[in-house]
């Protein structure tokens, strides 16, 4: 069967970037990747790409150049890189062709994102009333489980903590200075029992990635990194999702569980066999629910984990060792791809100061976003 | 005085002495659905006025539209949100009010109540639903 190899990455840093715009971080990112992989633009045979917020990703041939590949546009909210990426493997799996392009990028305005109620299916007063608001969402999610599970606001803070210390150690990453304990359990309130600090911001940057038929990959690079899982879902009835009047009574799972296990099945590997963890992280309560969605822990056992430092870059699990979304911001279009990116120069042992020890072999990602839909990939070198 | 209605249709029961929240009911599968949904498959059903708080959180900044209640960042004062479940129907996303943040508690007794929000163009007072601690609790 067909094996999937990913042999170029390129990023352009996120954060914010003046005078520069979201299609131009994405033509920055796919010509790093290019460059990455030692082939030109001519060499593509074909490319997906999104962004939420900033333009259409096909029209960046006018710029990379107008070969005739046929650039298909993806539009998934914060999956929007994670759908880009499937589709890539999905097309290399079916044999139409050798070597691709998965692009995502994005450039938003600041502050919390406006929501549109008609356009998420919703009538207009929740929306009037002061209802609808992600920030609104986290907080009830967390502060649910928290009461049902024993996680303290402590550990809330233990991972906005790590995220600025890892970002730190990131130079693409946006927030590039740490931020203590306290200074992160006193600030601002957002939504209870959210500080400004657990929260990402919306933001701009993107990354791009080549894939490859695995038997092709010597080709391009020696250290090819193999796609052997990504999956994606929409949500089950019962989940908890942001923008919605009400819920089911009888709880069900998220739709990352069924994303998760569908990655793990197709990948033929186990939680055990994890190195390192990227995870949604819009803000510290999401990493700490995702641990347990996603199947690394049981619900709960978060508390001790993050108290004992298993989730920090030397730690058992590291998780989200390039800062996450709390560090380097949410541009929506390139957020999922960004975690593929961080496990790709892990796996490569490049990451310099953050490089997770002992020679990671296996690397899993995990994207989620409204309106309920979940993508995870696993990776190993 | 001033006149008043709901901010929408078929939202809440009113004017009235006992307002309900109007939901819906699925008569294939049972299932409650807030706000109602339109459709053959769906009886139209007054939801409990009472019910446990399931979780919540506290808005602290102004949010940005379509939320019209624009008063200056000054000005604008935290409002509690929270789900509120209704036995044996459906959880219901409300504002929280009679009640200091600081009080709120999971599985505390919640009634719903029907407040005043803001005045539209023309003068009205636009009605919102909320769910308030409950009397008896």
């Amino acid at each position: 069967m067909t094996e999937v190899a990913i042999v170029g990455i390129g990023i352009h840093p996120f954060g914010r970037t003046d005078g520069v715009s979201g299609l131009q971080q994405g033509v920055h990112a796919a010509k790093e990747a290019l460059s990455d992989a030692e082939i030109e633009w001519k060499d593509i045979e074909f490319a997906y790409g999104g962004s939420s917020a900033a333009g259409s990703a096909d029209t960046m041939v006018s710029e990379l150049g107008l070969t005739g590949v046929p650039f298909m546009n993806v539009s998934n909210g914060c999956a929007t890189g994670g759908s880009a990426l499937l589709s890539a493997y999905t097309t290399i799996k079916s044999g139409q062709f050798d070597i691709g392009m998965a692009v995502g990028f994005d450039k938003h305005p600041r502050g919390a994102f406006n929501a549109d109620p008609e356009a998420a299916g919703l009538q207009k007063w929740y929306g009037e009333t002061g209802l609808m608001l992600t920030t609104q969402f986290f907080g009830m999610k967390i502060q649910r489980y928290m009461h049902d599970y024993g996680i303290s606001s402590d550990a809330l803070a233990l991972v906005a903590e790590k995220a600025f210390n890892n970002g730190s150690l990131n130079p693409n990453a946006w927030r590039r200075d740490p931020v203590s304990k306290e200074d992160i359990l006193n600030g601002m309130m957002v939504s209870d029992p959210l500080t400004k600090f657990m929260f990402c911001s919306p933001a701009e940057g993107a990354v791009a990635l080549i894939l490859c038929k695995a038997d092709l990959a010597n080709k391009y690079t020696t250290k090819p990194l193999f796609l052997k899982g990504a999956a994606f879902r929409s949500r089950p009835l019962g989940s908890f999702e942001v923008f919605s009047p009400s819920l089911e009574i009888e709880r069900g799972p998220s739709p990352t569980v069924g994303a998760s296990k569908a990655t793990f099945e197709m990948a033929g590997i186990s939680h055990e066999d994890i190195d390192l963890a990227q995870l949604q992280d819009t803000e510290s309560g999401a990493e700490i629910m995702h641990m347990a969605e996603n199947g690394f822990c049981k619900d709960g056992d978060q508390e001790k984990m993050l108290q004992d430092g298993e989730t920090k870059i030397d730690g058992k699990l590291p998780v989200n060792t390039d800062g996450g979304c709390i560090a380097n911001g949410e541009p929506v279009g390139a957020s999922g791809l960004r975690q593929v990116y961080e496990n790709c120069v892990q796996l490569r042992g490049a990451a310099g100061k953050r490089q997770v020890p002992n020679n990671p072999k296996t690397a899993y990602t995990h994207v989620y976003g409204a309106p309920g839909i979940s993508a995870c990939t696993i990776i190993t070198n | 005085m001033s006149t008043q209605k709901p901010i929408a249709d078929n939202l809440f029961t009113w004017p009235s002495d006992s307002p309900k929240l109007i939901g819906s009911k699925d008569s294939e599968t049972g299932r409650y659905f807030f706000p109602a949904k339109n459709s053959n498959q769906h009886e139209r059903v007054e939801l409990s006025s009472k019910g446990k708080l399931w979780t919540w959180t506290v808005q602290r900044f102004l949010p940005k539209t379509p939320y019209i209640d624009q008063v200056s960042p000054e000005d604008f004062k935290p409002y509690a949100v929270g789900y509120i479940e209704l036995p044996g129907e459906i959880m219901v996303e409300s504002r929280i009010v009679d009640i200091d943040p600081a009080d709120l508690e999971i599985g505390m007794e919640m009634e719903l109540t029907i407040e005043p929000f803001i005045k539209n163009d023309e003068g009205e007072e636009l009605m919102i639903f909320a769910f308030k601690p409950s009397k008896n609790s």
